[in-house]
C-alpha cells in the first residue's frame, strides 16, 4: 500500500516537474500511435467503404476476414513484421526494424482493420435507399460516397477512438519491432514494462497514469464532437 | 400534348424473377400522374428506373424526346429529373443543409443555394424549421424537409414512392393540400406512387393502375374511376359494388340489365345477352326512408340493411336489395332516419352511377 | 448551424493529426549514420549501466545504437541469424559454442559481477551463510522450499541450470520449483511476494533491493561469478551486419576509459560498484 502511495506521489512530481524523460516518451507514444491511427483511418475507411458499397462473389468471406482481424493479437502482429523486415527478410533491405517505422507500421496493421470493420459496418447501416436518393439528388459517385461517409461520422470517431486506445495501449508488438530503444522508440507502454521489471515501480506508476490521462483526453475530445451531433 | 419521358417494353428481372414487364408508358409534361396498385405491383421499381437510378434488363426509355441508354444517359438526365422516396432519408444535419444538399451538387453559388433553399423551405412552409436539427423533426416535418429538398433543384420531373405513408391522418391532409398547391403553381410533372384512393383522386389527373409488374389501364383519372375497364381496376379504385348481370334490352343508349332476377337500368350500348359488370360507386347511392315522390333516379329498390360499419366520417352500409349494394351514409343521416341493422329502407340511384364492362365468359 | 462548428471540430482533427504525422517524420528521421544493434542482456540495461555507456559511445564515434535487451539466449539467436551486429552476453558455455559454430569473433571479456542467491529473511531452508552454492540448493531441494527461476533462456537460467547440475538435482517438475519467465527485476519481485529463493545477479538486485525485503543468503562462491562477454556478429557469414560498428563498439567495451567508468558505476547510489572491469584478464583468473 505504501508503495501505491509512494508510487502515486513520485509520478505526479515527475508529471508536473515535466521531467524531459517522461514528456519525451509521451509525445514520442503520441506521435507513433498519432500517424498509425492516421494511416489505418485512410486505409480502413476507403476500403471498408468499398467493401459496403460493391457487391462482388465472396463478399461475405472478405467480411468475416476484416472482422477477424479486428481481433488481431498484437503479438502476433508483431512477430509476422519482425519477419518480414528484419535483414534476412523480404523486406530487410528498407532497415527499418527497431525503428519508429517499424512501430507505426505494426500499430496501422492492428488499428486498420478495427477502423475498417467499423466503417463498413456503419456504411452498411446507413439506409439502402439513401445511395439512391443523394445520386438521384444529382450526386456524382464520388460525391454521393462522400455523403455517405460524412453521414456515418459518428461511428467513424468511434473507429479512430477504438483504434487510437487499441495501439497506444498496445506493448506486444511495439516492443518486438521497436525494441524499447530509450529516447527513440521507448514508447508509454515499453518504457512502463521496463521500468516495472527494473522495480521502479513509481515512475512505471506515472507512466502508466500518463497513458490513462492521454487515453481520457483523447476520448474526451472525441466525445466532445460526437455530442455536438445531439444539441441537447 | 408534349410526353416528357416515355418507357416502352421496359423489363427489370430481379434475381432472374420479371419485376417488371411494362408495354408503353407516357409521362405528359405539367400533369400529374398516379401510379397505383396494391403492394408488390412493381411502382417503387418502375419509379426507380423512370428516375434513372435502375437499369433495365430491357427496353426502351426515352427522356425528353432524347433515348436514355448508357450510364452517362442516366447521370445526365438525374440532373433534372428527382426521386422523392417513402421514407425521408435526411442526412444527419440542419434542416437547411439537407435541403442545400442536391444544389451544392450543381455549381451553384452559395447566393443562388440560399435563395432556392428558402423558396422551397417556403413552398411547403418550413421556413421557421431552417436551423433545426434533422434528428429532432416529426413524421410530417421530416416529410416536408424530404419534398423540399427535392422541390429546391427545381427539377423537370418530380417521382414520389408513397409520399403519405405512415403519416398521421390530420398531417397527411394538409401535407396533400399543400403538395397540390405546389405542383399547380411549379407546373412540375409529377409521377406518384399512391395505394390510397383518396390521394390519387385528390392529387393525380391521370392514374395508371399496376398490377404484378404490369399496366392494366391508363387513362384521366375521372375515366379510371368511373370506367374501370376490369373487375381488378374496379375493386382497387373502389368501386364497392360490382355485380353480374346480362343485358335484357338496349336502346339508344339505354339499357336494362337483369340482375339476380331484378332489373336495373344503365346508360350504355351492348346488345341484348352481352354478359356485363355493373359497377356502383357507393357515394352515388341515396338512402331514403319512404318512396320519394319525385325523383330523377331510374333505379329505386327496397332494401333490408344487413350491415354497418362505420368508417372515418361515414357509414359504409352493405344493403340487401335482391343483390348486394355498398352505400355511404353520413354519420348525421344515418342517425336522422334512425338506422340500424335490420331496418328497411329505400335504396336509389341514378342510371347514369352505373358503370357496364363487358364480362368474359 | 451546430453542425458548421462540429465539421470545424473535424477538419481542426485532420490538421492536428497531419502536424504530428509531419513532425514524426521530421523527428524520426534522426540517425542519418550507420546503425548499430547490439543484442544485450536485461540486466545491462536495468541497472542502468548502457544508459551512461551508450552516449559517450555515440558521441565518441557518431554511430547509433539501437539496445536491444532481451535474455542472453535469445540476444544469441539474433546474432546467429545476422539480426543483431555485437553482443554483450553472459551465457559462458553457450557463448564458446556460439563462436564455434563461426557465428561470432572475437570474444572479449568486458567485466563481471556475481550472482547471488536471495531469499526471505526467514530463510526456511537456513542456507544463510552456507558458502557452496550446490550446498545451498540441495538445502533449498531438501527443505521443499520455495525457488524461482527466470525459465527464460537468459544468461542468469542458464547459470541457474549449471548450478543445479552441479548440486546434482534436476528441479523441473518439482512442487517448490517454478518459474516465472519474466526478467530478472520481475523475477525478484516475483519472489519477494511468495517469500521463496533466487538466483539473481549483484547489480539488478541492488538497483531495487529497497522495494523488495529480502535478503542476500548465499554470495562469494566462484562458481556464482557472472561473467560478461563482447561478441561481435561474424560478418562474413552475415554480409548485411555492420562489421565496423561492431568492431566499435568491442573496442570502445574494453577501452581504458570505458573501464574505468564500469569500475565506478553504482558506487554513489549503492554504496558499491555494480560490476568490476575485466578486459585483459583470463576469465580462470576472476574471483581469485
Amino acid at each position: 500500500m505504501e508503495l501505491i502511495v509512494q508510487g502515486i506521489i513520485k509520478a505526479f512530481q515527475l508529471i508536473f516537474s515535466f521531467d524531459p524523460e517522461v514528456l519525451g516518451i509521451t509525445w514520442l507514444s503520441l506521435k507513433i500511435s498519432g500517424t498509425a491511427t492516421f494511416i489505418s483511418l485512410f486505409i480502413g475507411v476507403s476500403i471498408g467503404t468499398l467493401v459496403a458499397l460493391t457487391n462482388f462473389p465472396g463478399k461475405r468471406i472478405v467480411i468475416s476476414i476484416i472482422n477477424t482481424g479486428m481481433g488481431l493479437p498484437p503479438v502476433v502482429v508483431g512477430l509476422f513484421v519482425t519477419i518480414i523486415i528484419w535483414r534476412s527478410g523480404p523486406l530487410g533491405f528498407l532497415e527499418i526494424l527497431y525503428t519508429p517505422y517499424a512501430m507505426i507500421i505494426a500499430q496501422a496493421i492492428i488499428a486498420t482493420p478495427i477502423v475498417m470493420g467499423i466503417s463498413l459496418a456503419s456504411i452498411q447501416n446507413l439506409p439502402p435507399n439513401l445511395r439512391l436518393q443523394i445520386l438521384s439528388l444529382g450526386a456524382s459517385r464520388m460525391q454521393m460516397v462522400w455523403v455517405l461517409i460524412k453521414e456515418s461520422r459518428l461511428p467513424l470517431l468511434a473507429a479512430v477512438m477504438a483504434g487510437f486506445g487499441g495501439v497506444i495501449s498496445e506493448v506486444g508488438a511495439s516492443i518486438m519491432v521497436g525494441g524499447n530503444i530509450k529516447g527513440y522508440s521507448r514508447v508509454l507502454t515499453t518504457a512502463t514494462v521496463m521500468e516495472t521489471g527494473k522495480g521502479n515501480f513509481d515512475i512505471a506508476i506515472a507512466l502508466g497514469i500518463i497513458l490513462l490521462l492521454l487515453a481520457f483526453l483523447v476520448n474526451l475530445l472525441l466525445t466532445q464532437i460526437q455530442q455536438r451531433q445531439h444539441p441537447r | 400534348m408534349n410526353n416528357i419521358l416515355t418507357v416502352q417494353n421496359l423489363i427489370v428481372r430481379r434475381g432472374g424473377v420479371k419485376v417488371l414487364d411494362i408495354g408503353a408508358l407516357n409521362v405528359q409534361e405539367s400533369r400529374i400522374l398516379a401510379l397505383i396498385g396494391p403492394n408488390g405491383a412493381g411502382k417503387s421499381t418502375l419509379l426507380l428506373t423512370m428516375a434513372g437510378l435502375l437499369k433495365p434488363d430491357q427496353g426502351e426509355m426515352c427522356y425528353k424526346n432524347r433515348p436514355v441508354k448508357s450510364s452517362a444517359d442516366r447521370s445526365r438526365m438525374r440532373k433534372s429529373v428527382c426521386v422523392v422516396f417513402q421514407e425521408p432519408l435526411l442526412l444527419n444535419t440542419t434542416v437547411y443543409k439537407n435541403v442545400a444538399l442536391g444544389l451544392k451538387f450543381r455549381s451553384l453559388t452559395n447566393g443562388e443555394i440560399r435563395k432556392n433553399v428558402e423558396d422551397a423551405l417556403d413552398y411547403f412552409g418550413i421556413s421557421s424549421l431552417a436551423g433545426r436539427s434533422a434528428k429532432t423533426l416529426s413524421g410530417g416535418e421530416s416529410k416536408r424537409v424530404s419534398l423540399a429538398r427535392a422541390f429546391a433543384l427545381k427539377p423537370e420531373l418530380i417521382l414520389m414512392d408513397e409520399a403519405f405513408n405512415s403519416l398521421d391522418p390530420p398531417t397527411r391532409e394538409t401535407l396533400i393540400d399543400d403538395l397540390r398547391h405546389v405542383l399547380e403553381e411549379t407546373k412540375i410533372t409529377a409521377v406518384l406512387a399512391l395505394h390510397d384512393r383518396e390521394e390519387t383522386l385528390r392529387l393525380a389527373q391521370d392514374v395508371t393502375v399496376m398490377s404484378e409488374g404490369r399496366l392494366i389501364q391508363s387513362g384521366a383519372t375521372a375515366q379510371i374511376f368511373n370506367q374501370p375497364d376490369s373487375e381488378f381496376v374496379a375493386n382497387f379504385v373502389g368501386t364497392e359494388t360490382i355485380l353480374e348481370g346480362t343485358v335484357k334490352k338496349s336502346n339508344a343508349g339505354l339499357m336494362e340489365i337483369s340482375i339476380a332476377g331484378k332489373t336495373i337500368e344503365a346508360m350504355g350500348n351492348y346488345p341484348p345477352g352481352q354478359d356485363v359488370y355493373c359497377c356502383i360507386r357507393p357515394e352515388n347511392i341515396t338512402v331514403l326512408q319512404d318512396t320519394p315522390e319525385k325523383t330523377s333516379a331510374r333505379n329505386t329498390f327496397k332494401a333490408r340493411i344487413q350491415k354497418i360499419v362505420r368508417q372515418a366520417f361515414f357509414y359504409k352500409m352493405i344493403l340487401d336489395c335482391g343483390f348486394p349494394v355498398v352505400a355511404y351514409v353520413t354519420v348525421s343521416s344515418c342517425d336522422d332516419l334512425g338506422l340500424c341493422e335490420g331496418s328497411t329502407i329505400i335504396a336509389s340511384f341514378k342510371a347514369t352511377a352505373v358503370h357496364v364492362m363487358k364480362r368474359e365468359k | 448551424m451546430k453542425m458548421f462548428r462540429s465539421s470545424q471540430w473535424i477538419v481542426a482533427l485532420i490538421i492536428v493529426t497531419a502536424l504530428v504525422v509531419l513532425g514524426a517524420t521530421g523527428v524520426f528521421a534522426a540517425p542519418k549514420q550507420r546503425n548499430i544493434i547490439l543484442a544485450t542482456t536485461t540486466s545491462t540495461q536495468d541497472s542502468g549501466l548502457l544508459d551512461k555507456l551508450i552516449p559517450i559511445f555515440e558521441k565518441e564515434t557518431g554511430y547509433f545504437v539501437k539496445t536491444i535487451a532481451v535474455g542472453s539466449g535469445q540476444a544469441m539467436k539474433m546474432g546467429e541469424k545476422g539480426e543483431a551486429d555485437v553482443m554483450l552476453v553472459h551465457s559462458p558455455d553457450a557463448e564458446k559454442k556460439f563462436v564455434e559454430q563461426g557465428y561470432g569473433i572475437k570474444r572479449r571479456l568486458v567485466m563481471h559481477n556475481d550472482f547471488i542467491i536471495v531469499g526471505p529473511g526467514a530463510d526456511p531452508a537456513k542456507i544463510k551463510g552456507v558458502k557452496s552454492s550446490a550446498d545451498a540448493l540441495k538445502k533449498i531441494a531438501s527443505a521443499n522450499a520455495l525457488f524461482m527461476s527466470r525459465g527464460d533462456n537468459s544468461g542468469t537460467h542458464a547459470k541457474e541450470k549449471t548450478l543445479w547440475k552441479k548440486a546434482g538435482i534436476n528441479p523441473d517438475g518439482q512442487k517448490w520449483f517454478q518459474e516465472t519467465g519474466l526478467g530478472m527485476g520481475q523475477t525478484l519481485n516475483v519472489a519477494a511476494e511468495k517469500k521463496g529463493y533466487t538466483l539473481t545477479d549483484r547489480g539488478t538486485y541492488l538497483a531495487i533491493q529497497k522495494n523488495l525485503g529480502m535478503e542476500i543468503l548465499t554470495e562469494g562462491d566462484a562458481a556464482l561469478l557472472n561473467i560478461y562477454h563482447v561478441i561481435e556478429v561474424n560478418s562474413a557469414k552475415w554480409p548485411k551486419a555492420n562489421a565496423e560498428g561492431a568492431k566499435a563498439f568491442s573496442d570502445f567495451m574494453v577501452s581504458k576509459s570505458t573501464q574505468n567508468i564500469i569500475k565506478t558505476f553504482g558506487v554513489d547510489q549503492y554504496g558499491s560498484p555494480l560490476f568490476f572491469p575485466d578486459a585483459g584478464k583470463k576469465v580462470e583468473d576472476l574471483g581469485k
